[in-house]
């Protein structure tokens, strides 16, 4: 029959589509209530009372939720900046050397924390930390940052190593055929086709190291909440609407950095 | 005399994989010399060694044997980027967060050139390659035509000793090919740079070189101009590689100073020029071209003999096949004057008349 010879096409499948947009519903269905009850002008959060700004205006003048944030921002901003750095480094010294003994291994230590379970390491971190905070009665901002750097580094790495995977070898030979140093082929060539490579691991190091909870919650020494887990305690109290005020805000910075990350892991070599 | 000598390869080997179970030699005691000025062409099949020779004078690989000389200077042991040679690669490498412009000027500023110098030499090397209007182009705004010639003057603009091009033009479809030849004659005429040029094409070699070299497993085994190349073949490889061949067994009956008599397997003597050197009784092998070569019908006594099999027209030649009892068919190529041809019955007895001076002996 001549239907029947016709090829195999997913548009003619009417499943596939409703399938699509099922999927999509429940990824972000759930988030609708959370957006629209940010702007309610009344105290419950699932109680509509009309439109307003006020809970913005309130966590905007909470000390609390003003100085989580910041601290939020400033360990993200350490945390993916020296991430990236060493996933960098990792990155060139897993393509760009020549093959050495244990260099799958080093690839597997670097991804190591996306496979031990998160509240494993968040317990291994508390322990130790412990363990050290003891010896040295220090109980500063190291712990929390070093704990940050530490689960950035693979989300770093994973966007500048597949960048370099698909960067030709032969523009480095080329450089060096014309009179660069390796330093400056590296300085004039590598990194500068690296960096979306270098902008979007950082920022996914950023994203993730923001939105951290279950092992700042561990690390955390008394008064160093960050904005997630300022949250979680609030939690455990009455809920007001500042709550889905802060979720909101949380949710546009990773919606913007994500679209970023998309935009520059599309960009041609 | 070794002034005049650019580039010379002494006794070079190259193993990939030494010490492994899969050890490639894929150059073996290499020794050319490559004259200044020079358009030399290495040709020879895939995998014969001819990116690996190049890679090694250019400095990105290093010989497991022997040593490269430039200009007198064994320079084996400098990196690329220490050596005064540039390659053309196969598939441009240009940079492509570079316009134009930069990435010609680009060997200029790595020599710590001045701004003025660089821009100046950008846009003369702007002018040979009549790039001038695209100078602000990014590399992928532009034709694969257009970036061969960008790879040209990026290459070119520090003006090397040596031009390294390693099959520069199969990427590029056959008009554009054709004129890029010409081109390429006239920017190694204009520079006067020694240019090493690496093809698969035995045609292309043939129309551009002063010199071929004709490489295969690693080696170069013969090299010499065009038709030296062409007429006197001194290998059944090349022979065969460039151009199309009759190959004849034969045997040495005679030899003295300057003529050889040698025994067809028809039994018919010939007597051939030759270079001393043969010794009587020894097997050799006849290479005869089959545009040198001619069908008369009324067979005499010096001719090979065989019967009319093929009568194949191909525009300005006919090409006849004559069975003379070998396995393979022999071929004859005739010149079709004035469009016409001489029609012979298949089947019929036809003799093969050869000029014995055409004929090269070959040494097995
Ligand atoms: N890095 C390498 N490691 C191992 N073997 C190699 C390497 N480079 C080349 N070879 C081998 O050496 C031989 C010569 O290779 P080369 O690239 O010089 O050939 P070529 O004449 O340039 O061929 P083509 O016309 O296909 O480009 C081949 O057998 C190839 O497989
Ligand atoms: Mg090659």
């Amino acid at each position: 029959m001549a239907t029947s010879s016709r090829p195999f096409s997913i548009e003619r499948m009417p499943g596939f589509s409703l399938l699509a947009l099922t999927c999509f519903f429940a990824l972000y269905m759930p988030l609708a209530p959370l957006v629209v009850y940010s702007f309610n002008a009344g105290d419950n959060i699932a109680l509509w009372e009309g439109l307003s700004l006020r809970w913005y205006v309130a966590a905007w003048e909470n000390d609390l939720v003003q100085s989580a944030a910041i601290r939020s921002v400033v360990v993200a901003v350490i945390a993916s900046v020296v991430a990236t750095s060493l996933a960098t480094m990792v990155a060139l010294g897993t393509t760009r050397t020549r093959p050495y003994r244990g260099q799958t291994s080093i690839y597997a230590m670097v991804n190591q924390p996306l496979m031990v379970p998160e509240i494993v390491t968040a317990v291994a971190l508390l322990i130790f930390f412990a363990l050290i905070k003891e010896s040295t009665g220090y109980h500063g901002y190291a712990y929390l940052i070093s704990a940050h750097t530490a689960f950035c580094i693979p989300f770093a790495y994973l966007p500048i190593r597949a960048r370099l995977e698909g960067m030709d070898r032969v523009l480095e030979t080329a450089a060096a055929d014309l009179y660069a140093t390796p330093w400056r082929s590296f300085t004039r060539v590598t990194l500068p086709l690296l960096l979306p490579g270098i902008l979007a691991g950082a920022m996914l190091a950023f994203v993730i190291s923001l939105d951290d909870v279950v092992i700042t919650e561990f690390v955390k020494s008394a008064g160093q909440d960050t904005l997630p887990t300022y949250m979680l305690g609030q939690l455990r109290r009455t809920i007001t609407p500042e709550i889905n005020a802060i979720s909101t805000v949380l949710l546009g910075v990773s919606v913007v950095m994500v679209t970023i990350i998309f935009f520059l892991s599309r960009k041609k070599a | 005399m070794s002034d005049d000598v650019a580039v010379e390869a002494r006794g070079v080997s190259k193993i990939f994989g030494a010490s492994t179970d899969q050890e490639v030699r894929a150059l073996d005691h290499v020794s050319v010399s490559i004259a200044q000025n020079e358009f030399f062409t290495l040709l020879g099949p895939s995998g014969c060694g001819k990116t690996t020779l190049l890679r090694l004078i250019a400095g990105f690989e290093h010989p497991t044997d022997g040593a490269i000389l430039l200009e007198g200077k064994d320079i084996s042991a400098l990196p690329p980027f220490q050596r005064p040679v540039n390659t053309v690669f196969q598939n441009y490498a240009l940079f492509p967060h570079m316009t134009v412009a930069q990435n010609i000027g680009f060997g200029l500023e790595m020599q710590g050139q001045s701004k003025d110098e660089v821009a100046n030499t950008v846009g003369a090397m702007l002018v040979l390659v009549k790039m001038e209007n695209l100078k602000n182009r990014r590399i992928d705004q532009i034709s694969g035509g257009q970036q061969q010639r960008v790879a040209l003057a990026r290459a070119l603009a520090p003006r090397p000793k040596v031009l390294l091009l390693d099959e520069p033009l199969s990427a590029l479809d056959l008009k554009l090919r054709k004129e890029m030849q010409v081109e390429l004659k006239r920017l190694q005429h204009e520079t006067g740079i020694t240019f090493i040029f690496v093809t698969h094409d035995q045609e292309e070699a043939l129309t551009m070189s002063d010199r071929v070299a004709v490489m295969n497993e690693g080696r170069i085994l013969q090299v010499g101009a065009p038709h030296e190349i062409y007429n006197r073949p001194n290998d059944r490889f090349v022979a065969d590689f460039i151009g199309d061949t009759n190959f004849m067994p034969a045997e040495v009956i005679e030899h003295d100073e300057s003529e050889v008599r040698i025994r067809l397997p028809s039994g018919i003597e010939i007597t051939i020029p030759a270079p001393p050197g043969l010794p009587q009784g020894s097997e050799v092998t006849l290479a005869i071209r089959p545009e040198q070569a001619r069908i008369v019908t009324d067979a005499d006594a010096i001719s090979i003999q065989g019967s009319l099999t093929d009568e194949i027209y191909i525009g300005t030649d006919t090409q006849y096949r004559v069975d003379i009892g070998m396995t393979s068919p022999f071929v004859v190529r005739v010149q079709n004057a004035n469009g016409e041809r001489a029609r012979i019955p298949l089947g019929s007895r036809v003799g093969i008349a050869v000029d014995p001076r055409t004929i090269q002996i070959l040494q097995d």
